[in-house]
């Protein structure tokens, strides 16, 4: 009885503690991991500089699967956190179910419309009005190659997809296993849309952004997926299930000659005491030298009340894109700044690069969204694509027309 | 708890008027019972309700009839699940009633260190589904498990390959999941044969009846409660099965391994369509239902008729 009358006053004393400290904000997040977790304490850092206090609010797991459920039944329950690490399309839906503050001012104030490339910032409105905040960029269609073993195997590093295979073969012989890959539906996702994407912008932009029937079906959707089937045979037998950093320790290692993965792949060849260049080459995924695929994390901002906790959450907006937070917490994460234009001393050849094209395909319009990071589509349809992506890749019947008739199919079917 | 209640109660209940004595128990289980009701039965309402309706990502409640069910059983997901549940189901449940009755047989002729034996067939039960999937995975990856130890010992040719075959996959979750529970039947049959009165196989030995004989004829079919005990805990198991499929295969390769569970799972909480997981854990409840409804009619049934 002691125990539960100490508690209650516990919960008393912080109750009353909450409601008299100035400007609080509650950001529901799941950086958790050791990169991440460091770079999201800058942030907490500067909100109390101003003044603000952070609640922090992390649920680790399922790749944010957990903390979409906690926050679900926050928001259900009238007691929504102020900012929620929320992506892509998922930010329109919590737009119409009415949970988002229009945080105008501060991008007003921030001259975001000119710091953003377009494409970026239709993400982070709901209805013509800012309603989330981007913390960084990845890039997703790199390929990390470990060029040791492609001087063993007497291959060339490739550029083109042509070049891929006709290396891939070499390495093989060679005895290396030619592409290190995880066996997971977003795995293959990212896998295919980098093949995809080398079938041209306009394509991968009709298909996975728009979902035109004829592009889903068509002739160039076919060949990509031929393409993809192909690399069936360079990945190893024990891929099923391969978890994406277990698959770039093969590349690090010497066992496998290259990896399709995002930036933050970059972490585990920084965490192994690699140098970029020299241990291991970043190139952008054959055929999309030009082109940029991203996943942008953003914090969505939710309607909250009081003065203070409004106050507190304007400061975070503005500060997520201020340079300063912009380039520590990308040091630490292994990603991009959002803002063009940042200065990029501290940056390596990777990340300077992957800025170059960022810069590049912003102006030429070969920005695209990632289908595999849920940046492109909804949860729904992204689910119906992955489902025939993996299915395809690890059938021994199904032909590549079957399976673009089949996206088309599950694409219409899901988006009903 | 209970233990004390007739003395303490009796003490404070007289001069009140009513028999403490009596309330004390129906006092005692009705928090279990609110929490029974609303927490199970409540909730297996609430989650029928929003099968038929159109809830995405939040419940709504827009009533659209039987469209998600109708939308479920068009897809191929859906269909690959309830298959594998058909086949994973049916000789996971064989397997082990299998096994478990021969183990309990073998270890039922008085051998010696059966106390140890025992344990050991047990223990695997004593493992989260997470802890066995994870193994297995590890044992059946052809190039760090089986496969590679034969290779390793000179059987260059061996091949097992099943966990990225997605037509063989279904029996890898058979294999780690029989691993599990069979030494369960076995401990449940062991407590029935431990049972049956040992007059009744010596009348049967007297008779001429073999040791074989005995067995088919009189000790198993006496055994018939426990089979169904066995079976109705098997079943649920293996409708239920979540986590060995999570940790074993995920699911894979593609969705070859998928069972209604986990299907129900990323439809409801990764995809962002509530209505159409809830239509399947309907679905789910309605198979667990076909195999409880039988067994307790037959049940209480059984205890009528003896009355």
């Amino acid at each position: 009885m002691k125990k539960i009358a100490l508690g209650l006053t516990a919960v008393a004393l912080s109750l009353a503690a909450t409601t008299s400290q100035a400007g609080q904000v509650e950001v529901l997040h799941w950086w958790t991991s050791g990169g991440e977790a460091a770079a999201i304490d800058v942030l907490k850092q500067e909100m109390k500089e101003q003044g603000d206090t952070w609640k922090d609010f992390a649920v680790a797991g399922g790749g944010g699967e957990s903390a979409m459920t906690v926050l679900k039944s926050r928001a259900i329950a009238g007691n929504p956190p102020s900012a929620a690490q929320i992506k892509g399309p998922t930010i329109q839906e919590w737009g119409d179910l009415g949970f988002l503050e229009n945080i105008d001012d501060v991008a007003k104030a921030g001259h975001w419309d000119q710091l953003l490339p377009p494409v970026v910032s239709k993400i982070m409105k709901y209805d013509g009005h800012y309603v989330a905040v981007p913390v960084n960029v990845h890039r997703v269609n790199w390929l990390w190659a470990n060029p040791e073993v492609f001087r063993k195997a007497g291959a060339s590093i490739p550029t083109t997809w042509d070049q891929f295979f006709v290396a891939a073969d070499k390495i093989k012989k060679a005895g290396y296993i030619p592409l290190a890959h995880g066996g997971q539906a977003w795995q293959d996702a990212t896998l295919f849309e980098a093949i995809a994407l080398s079938e041209g912008t306009d394509f991968y932009k009709a298909a996975f952004v728009d979902l035109k029937d004829d592009a889903l079906k068509g002739p160039k959707m076919v060949d990509a997926l031929t393409k993809f089937k192909k690399m069936r045979q360079y990945v190893d037998p024990g891929f099923s299930g391969r978890d994406w950093n277990v698959a770039t320790s093969m590349v690090i290692n010497g066992k496998a000659a290259m990896q399709i993965m995002g930036d933050w792949a970059k972490g585990e060849f920084t965490a192994a005491g690699k140098r970029p260049g020299i241990d291991y080459v970043c190139l952008p995924a054959p055929g999309t030298s030009g082109q940029f695929t991203f996943n942008i994390d953003s914090l969505a901002m939710f309607k909250v009340s009081g003065k203070d906790t409004q106050k507190a959450q304007r400061d975070l907006a503005r500060l997520v894109m201020e340079p300063k937070f912009q380039e520590v917490f990308n040091l630490k994460k292994g990603s991009i700044p959002v803002r063009l234009g940042m200065p990029r001393d501290k940056f390596d050849a990777c990340a300077d690069s992957s800025m170059d094209a960022f810069n590049a395909a912003s102006a030429t319009g070969d920005l695209v969204p990632s289908m595999a990071h849920g940046m492109a589509v909804n949860s729904m349809i992204q689910g119906a694509m992955f489902d025939v992506i993996t299915n395809f890749f690890n059938s021994d019947s199904m032909t590549p027309k079957q399976a673009a008739d089949k996206l088309a199919r599950s694409v219409k079917a899901a988006s009903m | 708890m209970n233990t004390n209640t007739p003395h303490s109660g009796s003490k404070s209940a007289r001069p009140s008027g009513f028999s403490l004595t009596d309330w004390m128990p129906k006092i005692v289980l009705a928090p279990t019972m609110v929490i029974a009701i609303v927490c199970i039965y409540g909730y297996m309402i609430w989650t029928a309700v929003l099968s038929f309706t159109n809830s995405r990502m939040l419940p709504s409640y827009k009533f659209v009839g039987w469209e998600q069910y109708e939308r479920l059983f068009n897809n191929d997901r859906w269909m690959v699940a309830l298959t594998n549940l058909g086949i994973f189901g049916s000789l996971f449940i064989l397997i082990c009633l299998f096994l478990g009755v021969m183990l309990a047989i073998f270890l039922d002729q008085k051998i010696r260190a059966e106390g140890v034996i025992r344990t050991i067939y047990l223990y695997p039960m004593a493992i989260s589904f997470i802890v066995t999937g994870t193994a297995w995975k590890w044992l059946l990856n052809p190039t760090n498990g089986i496969q590679k130890l034969m290779i390793d010992m000179g059987f260059v040719n061996f091949k097992f390959d099943w966990l990225i075959n997605p037509h063989m996959v279904v029996y890898c979750l058979v294999i780690a999941a029989v691993w599990q529970a069979s030494g369960f039947v076995m401990a449940l049959f062991l407590a029935g044969l431990r049972g049956v009165d040992g007059d009744l196989i010596k009348a049967a030995h007297l008779d001429g009846a073999s040791t074989f004989t005995t067995y088919r004829r009189i000790i198993l079919p006496s055994l018939k409660p426990v089979f169904f005990s066995a079976l109705v805990i098997l079943a649920h198991i293996a409708i239920k099965s979540f986590d060995l499929v999570q940790a074993l295969t995920n699911g894979g390769p593609g969705y070859a391994s998928d069972l209604p569970a986990n299907f129900m799972y990323t439809y409801t909480f990764s995809r962002s369509q509530i209505g159409m997981g809830s239509a399947s854990a309907m679905v789910m409840l309605g198979c667990i239902l076909a195999i409880l409804v039988p067994y307790l009619y037959s049940e209480l049934r059984g205890e009528r008729s003896e009355k």
